[in-house]
């Protein structure tokens, strides 16, 4: 079995000195601060660095940064995150089940293959029937689940998400977030998007990030549970505001 | 149509080479008939299957040989980047230089046996297999190198769950050529210096102006390749069976 500590929740206070990437500096004294058990939503339009900024809390740099992270328990972020990308980044050779195993394959530690955990997951998300299927016979959104299967594998505190659903379609999408909601709890997410309304539904905290050097600016502090209803009164305010606030953003 | 369409083929050139014989008169011992081919075939089978023997322990000896040392260096040009620089050149000369030039030499080394032959099948495929799978190996995508780094695997564990599998396409087109030119390397090498084998026969039964049985070895050895061939194309097909075939005809 796992440690404990893998699991014990903390902030993390990320501090971006400088990020240069092909000569432009994309980030300059840039601060974030993440609070613990719930997710941190950052809104922008695409290009403006989101997925680099997730990038850098996952381990994956880019290019020149200069970064430090902070952890509330004093221990470093390096090794306790789980990352889960645009695509769904399923290997076209291995089943759904050996891909959701992907992590205990390549860490070719002693540790047994969690294979009992991983039936379980693909039950949760209603993929059983699929285990043995390569990638191919699955639709995007199934695609999708095995994806966040696999990252829920991990079993990391701190999970980061680039807008894991935005290649879905609507009425699918938000099936994944409700999913994705309710498996997460507890944990600490980031998640990059770029729709507001998604941001909306799961985040606590949504952050807009803007301009080159980038800004971040908190716009919204939402509580209650999540994943909140589409159609609630509060998200539909906040969404026009937010559309509005990233419209004039971009004239 | 698929079975029937081959012994067409096959068909259709028997009678085109008849109609030449039939048309221009030519002497048989310029161009022998079919019937006089089938006829070398059946009464000389025992000398040719001898020889054919030969020319096949080679054929096969060289692809394991070559497509042993092709993977393998192509494996250590990709795990190790200061061996690459040094790996590098020497594969180009391998090819700069015509194998054709080399059999002579490789001839008066290796002695008239088995070792000069096996030795131009290796070299001939030695290229094609190493400059394939190399060339998969290196194309990894992106986004399953950074997962699997978040995932805290090592260079070595990416290597073999990761860069190897996705390389395997590119694996099995250096094979299927490699198939293609390994019976070329055995006869060139028969040609320069032998006591035994296809091109030994061919050479022979020309100076002897028994032009059937040189035809009747020719067509052995096509069938030789052909089957070959389509073996390899077999098992490769049965390794990357999971890549999924999209027809340019069907666009």
């Amino acid at each position: 079995m796992r440690k404990n500590f893998t699991r014990q929740s903390f902030d993390i206070t990320a501090r971006i000195e400088t990020m240069r990437f092909d000569g432009t500096v994309l980030f300059e004294n840039l601060e974030l601060f993440i609070p613990k058990n719930t997710w941190t939503c950052l809104l922008g339009l695409s290009g403006v660095g989101k997925s680099t900024l997730l990038k850098l809390f996952a381990g994956l740099a880019t290019g020149d940064a200069i970064t430090e992270f902070e952890c509330s328990d004093g221990t470093a972020l390096a090794g306790r995150v789980a990352y889960m990308g645009q695509q769904d980044l399923l290997l076209p050779w291995l089943s759904v089940i050996d891909n959701v195993l992907l992590g205990d394959r390549l860490r070719t530690s002693h540790e047994p293959i969690r294979l009992g955990n991983a039936y379980e997951l693909i039950d949760r998300v209603g993929l059983r029937a699929y285990a043995a299927e390569l990638p191919v016979k699955l639709s995007g959104g199934m695609r999708q689940r095995a994806a966040l299967v696999r990252t829920l594998m991990e079993d990391k505190p701190v999970v980061v998400m680039d807008e894991p659903f935005s290649a879905l379609d609507a009425i699918t999408r938000l099936k994944l977030q409700d999913m994705a909601a309710d498996l997460l709890t507890n944990r600490t997410v980031f998640l990059v998007t770029h729709d507001p309304l998604e941001a909306l539904r799961l985040g606590g905290h949504i952050i807009l990030m803007s301009g080159r050097p980038a800004q971040l600016e908190p716009i919204a502090e939402l509580s209650g549970a999540t994943p909140r209803d589409a159609t609630d009164q509060l998200v539909l305010e906040q969404h026009a505001k937010i559309l509005n606030r990233m419209q004039a953003e971009l004239s | 149509m698929t079975v029937l369409r081959p012994l067409l083929i096959a068909a259709g050139l028997i009678v085109i080479w008849q109609s030449i014989i039939v048309i221009t008169g030519v002497q048989f011992f310029i161009l022998p008939s079919p019937a006089r081919v089938a006829s070398a075939l059946v009464d000389r089978h025992d000398v040719i299957a001898v020889h054919a023997l030969i020319t096949l322990s080679e054929i096969l000896l060289g692809l394991l040989l070559g497509s042993i040392l092709g993977t393998a260096s192509a494996l250590i040009m990709g795990y190790f980047r200061s061996v690459r620089q040094w790996l590098m050149p020497v594969l180009v000369i391998s090819q700069a230089v015509p194998v054709f030039a080399l059999a002579p030499i490789l001839v008066l080394w290796l002695g008239y046996g088995l070792g000069s032959k096996v030795a131009m099948a290796t070299l001939i495929i030695y290229f094609p297999v190493t400059a394939a799978f190399y060339d998969g190996l290196r194309r990894t995508n992106l986004g399953h190198l950074e997962l699997a780094r978040t995932m805290g695997a090592s260079r070595w564990s990416i290597l073999r769950h990761i860069r190897l599998p996705a390389a395997l396409p590119s694996l099995a087109s250096g094979m299927r050529v490699a198939a293609a030119v390994a019976p070329i390397g055995a006869v060139v090498g028969e040609w320069v210096g032998s006591s035994g084998g296809l091109g030994y026969l061919m050479l022979h039964a020309n100076g002897r102006m028994q032009i059937d049985v040189m035809f009747a070895a020719l067509f052995v050895l096509a069938v030789i390749a052909i089957a070959l061939y389509f073996l390899v194309d077999a098992v490769m097909r049965r390794l990357v069976h999971w890549q999924p075939e999209t027809k340019p005809s069907n666009d």
